[in-house]
């Protein structure tokens, strides 16, 4: 298996700074047509980036409508379209693929000693599968749109007016890509391990996104089937989820449940992988409780199939139900916990540094805590009558879900961004933005808690007056964000046009991705190292002998 | 402190028997919440400083958590955990459980409003009067898409599903109006979607009954197209009306003799075995199921004949039917309070 990606036997040329995967080939076809892991990657985070900046594009909107509580600025079923559009392409387009199918694919391979993936020709195709969906559920959104909700609940997603059919087609074609990349992942990591590479020595990305793969397997296919289903039962109406025609509107929230519980661990473990890598990086120590933070991730993977059920606590669901759905979402709690121990525990006796990368991991372990708790605190059931389906749910899982992938995925960027490019950007920038950015949240999602409590429900275009001032703090916190997120932008295009050039490991890190040149070759390594020990093994400073990698 | 976390932590007016419970248990979680990130904050904070960098060449020792500190880590958060969880747990128990005493009230929400069916009269678009200090029990469908009934100062909410009836219950501590928000979307209208609440001291609620019962005032609200039964006849006596309608009398008898059908005098809270060999109690739940879908549970000793009435009868139709039936029960039967419905808690 262990082939390079463009067929040709490599030549035992020594590796310059020309020759990388930047360089070979530079035609726009050579990206398009490419094998290689790392063009893909790279190209899979330019494509998340643009959903991301589309999803904050309808979420400024939103939050602008909602400075004032009565009409404003556009019509009650734009506003509806509008939310629908956010959650749909933040959710389906942004958070699901960013960290996996985007630095997954650039770094999982160089973690592992793999020359690529297993299935480097299903690994482009799934980016194309998720170009083809993301087209079509975008250009539904230009068409007409739809204003169901990203949950699409029965029936009223089978009676809207609008046209919900291209964006459930979307999501249901984005979920093949998702399945694809995953499949791709669990393959290669059971295959494609270097010699030496045992499963206790993978770097816990790998684990992470390892178990993210499980998920997206198991799980997606129950999303395919119900997005199929309401969207058979839309267009053609079947009477599947139609209580005037024996159907069971809540068969469809189980359903849905089923699989978009599940796709939060999709979105929360790899960014809990990229803090592994990361706090051991900028603390020069090895993971605290290695095992169990390994063990940790395949438990959410696992117990995160058996929760579904506390999305539905006030439909009518059985004290029974109810219990022991919420036992279950507790166990997720205390995987999470051990993974947040273990990281301040990782810091210990360790050699830090603050760059911006640190900032955004401190970020995220905060976002994990008090968003992890507030999850719990849903789940004890009784709370979730009074906050169910208000502010307090929408603050809940934005703190715990898009901001640890958020946090997740801005430190990736700003960690492997050397790596990928041999460029460094402006890290006082980036300092700046990061705060900005975790203080802009903060002011956005801390409101939200507070007007959850009060009382104002979700999905609310207009609102009781008394609602106002915590809105309009809100909608000031999202400027913020806004701010913070535009000034990255900024300096990382300037970075990639004429940042400095880089040596090849900048942060002085042990993570097996860094032993190898920087930009890396097609081919990742000249000769497949042998792996000796763990990751982030900080007790020697010399890479070859100690760390095992074999590199010339 | 009650009222010192309350406005904190935004909390509106507690106005149900739930509603402190429920800000107390909020209150530790909250509390507990911020002492446990501060113990991991400032942790984290102490060992950036502590353990900052001291030369670019700089290693660090290979540290391991021993076999207590990892039991520490699985135990502390489960152990807190749970306890919420126990709290919190019987709380949802509570809720789902109305007392036997209740008063019952059935709900119907359609796009964009709410209608409330009283067993003993009247009927009211958005406006819920109730007394204070008892217990209420509501009886809730949909007739178009799932919607949730949500009164923020009670601390109760539950969802309104189309086909199939929910309840839940509240007891109102203290007279005043409170704000009705549908907390499910549903549309275009879903956030104007709002009644009240009005609590009224048992006096002035028996007034308010009696005066419409004696006059055919206009009730709360609007009169609209939704209210296929008339005002100011106790729903019962609708139901019975609906019967004669729909031709019920022609399976079912009221005299206790068994025809095509059950007979429907005392039927209500009897026990009944199906073909399947369960046993199974007449409720609100079994009797709207069998009107909707006669053929998911049959008695044994009858054949699957009976039409569905799904689509030929609105949700208030059902309400007053449903309460027909239960009103037909002889004296020998009736084993609660007289003034109060005769309940049996959906299982």
């Amino acid at each position: 298996m262990l082939q390079s990606t463009d067929g040709s036997p490599q030549t035992v040329a020594a590796p310059t700074e020309q020759a990388s995967y930047l360089t070979d080939g530079t035609s726009v076809m050579s990206w398009l047509n490419t094998r290689d892991h790392k063009r893909v990657g790279v190209m899979f985070l330019a494509l998340v980036m643009i959903g991301f900046l589309i999803g904050g594009v309808f979420a400024l909107a939103i939050r602008v409508k909602l400075l004032q509580p009565g009409p404003f600025l556009f019509d009650a079923m734009t506003y509806n379209r509008l939310f629908t559009l956010h959650g749909i392409v933040m959710i389906f387009l942004f958070m699901i693929p960013a960290i996996p199918s985007g630095f997954g694919n650039f770094v999982l391979p160089l973690m592992i000693g793999a020359r690529d993936v297993a299935f480097p020709r299903l690994n482009l195709g799934s980016m194309y599968v998720y170009l083809l969906g993301a087209s079509i559920a975008l250009w539904g959104m230009i068409h007409g749109g739809v204003d169901t909700g990203w949950t699409f609940y029965t029936p009223y997603s089978s009676t809207t007016t609008t046209d919900a059919f291209p964006v459930i087609l979307g999501a249901f074609i984005i979920g093949f890509s998702s399945i694809m990349t995953g499949l791709n992942f669990i393959v290669t990591v059971h295959t494609l391990r270097a010699p030496g590479m045992t499963w206790m020595r993978l770097p816990l990305f790998v684990w992470a996104v390892y178990g993210t793969s499980l998920i997206q397997v198991l799980a997606t296919p129950v999303l395919g089937l119900a997005l199929l289903v309401v969207g058979v039962e839309n267009t053609m109406h079947f009477g599947l989820f139609d209580p005037t025609r024996g159907g069971d509107p809540l068969l469809f929230q189980h359903l849905f449940w089923f699989y978009s519980h599940p796709a939060v661990y999709i979105m929360v473990l790899p960014a809990m992988g990229v803090m592994s890598e990361i706090i051991c990086a900028f603390s020069r120590k090895n993971a605290y409780g290695y095992n169990m933070i390994a063990y940790s991730s395949l438990g959410i993977a696992f117990v995160g199939f058996f929760a579904w059920g506390h999305h539905m606590f006030v439909t009518g669901q059985s004290s029974v139900n109810a219990g022991i759905f919420g036992v279950i979402s507790m166990l997720v709690g205390v995987f999470t916990a051990i993974k947040v121990f273990n990281w301040v525990g990782t810091m210990y006796r360790g050699s830090i540094q603050v760059n911006t990368p640190f900032i955004y991991a401190c970020g995220f372990l905060y976002f994990v805590v008090f968003g992890g708790m507030t999850g719990i605190a849903l789940a004890t059931v009784g709370l979730d009558v009074h906050w169910h389906d208000t502010y307090f749910v929408i603050a809940h899982f934005h703190f715990v879900m898009v901001g640890a992938v958020i946090m997740g995925f801005l430190a990736a960027l700003h960690y492997w961004f050397p790596k990928m490019f041999a460029r460094t950007y402006h890290d006082g920038w980036g300092m700046v933005a990061a705060t900005l950015i975790i203080l802009g949240f903060n002011a956005t999602f801390i409101p939200q808690f507070l007007l959850g409590n009060a009382g104002m429900p979700r999905r609310y275009y207009e609102y009781p007056d008394k609602f106002q001032a915590l809105n309009v703090a809100s909608t000031t916190g999202a400027a913020v964000l806004a701010l913070g997120l535009v000034i990255v932008l900024i300096y990382l295009v300037v970075a990639l046009v004429s940042g400095k050039r880089c040596e090849q490991n900048p942060w002085g890190s042990k993570g097996f991705e860094w032993m190898t040149q920087t930009p890396p070759t097609t081919s990742n390594f000249e000769v497949i190292p042998t792996i000796t020990t763990g990751p982030h093994d900080y007790r020697t400073n010399d890479n070859s002998a100690a760390y095992g990698i074999h590199h010339v | 402190m009650n009222e010192f976390f309350r406005k904190l932590l935004f909390l509106p007016e507690q106005a149900s028997t739930f509603a402190a419970g429920v800000d107390h248990l909020h209150y530790f979680v909250a509390l507990t919440t911020f002492i446990m990130a501060l113990a991991v904050g400032v942790l984290a904070v102490v060992f950036i400083a502590l353990y900052k960098r001291k030369s670019e060449t700089q290693t660090t020792p290979h540290v391991e958590p021993t076999m207590m500190i990892e039991a520490a880590f699985v135990s502390v958060p489960l152990v807190l955990f749970l306890l919420w969880f126990a709290v919190g747990f019987r709380q949802f128990v509570e809720q789902d459980t109305p007392p036997a005493d209740a008063m019952d009230v059935y709900v119907m929400a359609k796009k964009w409003m709410w209608k409330f069916n009283y067993p003993d009269g009247p009927n009211s678009v958005n406006v819920l009067r109730v007394p204070a200090g008892r217990p209420v029990r509501l009886l809730m469908t949909s007739q178009d898409v799932i919607h949730s009934f949500f009164v923020p100062e009670f601390r109760v909410k539950k969802d309104v599903n189309p086909g199939r009836y929910t309840q839940t219950w509240f007891n109102a501590t203290t007279p005043g109006k409170y704000e009705i928000l549908c907390s499910q979307y549903c549309g275009a209208g879903h956030s104007i979607m709002r009644g009240e609440v009005i609590v009224m001291p048992p006096a002035e609620y028996q007034t308010w009954l009696d005066n419409l019962k004696r006059s055919p005032l206009p009730q709360d609200g609007l009169n609209t197209d939704i209210e296929k039964v008339s005002v100011n006849s106790s729903l019962a006596e609708q139901g019975r009306r609906v019967a004669a309608e729909q031709g019920c009398f022609k399976c079912h008898t009221i005299d206790g003799t068994k025809f095509t059908g059950p007979t429907w005098l005392n039927m209500f809270g009897r026990t009944e075995k199906l073909i399947t060999g369960e046993k199974i109690v007449v409720d609100e739940a079994y009797m709207t199921e069998s009107i909707m879908d006669p053929l998911a549970k049959i008695v044994e000793g009858y054949a699957p004949v009976m039409p569905s009435f799904q689509n030929k009868l609105a949700g208030p139709e059902i309400a007053a039917l449903v309460e027909y039936m239960k009103s037909l029960r002889t004296d020998t039967a009736r084993t609660t309070p007289p003034e109060g419905p005769l309940y049996a808690p959906v299982h």
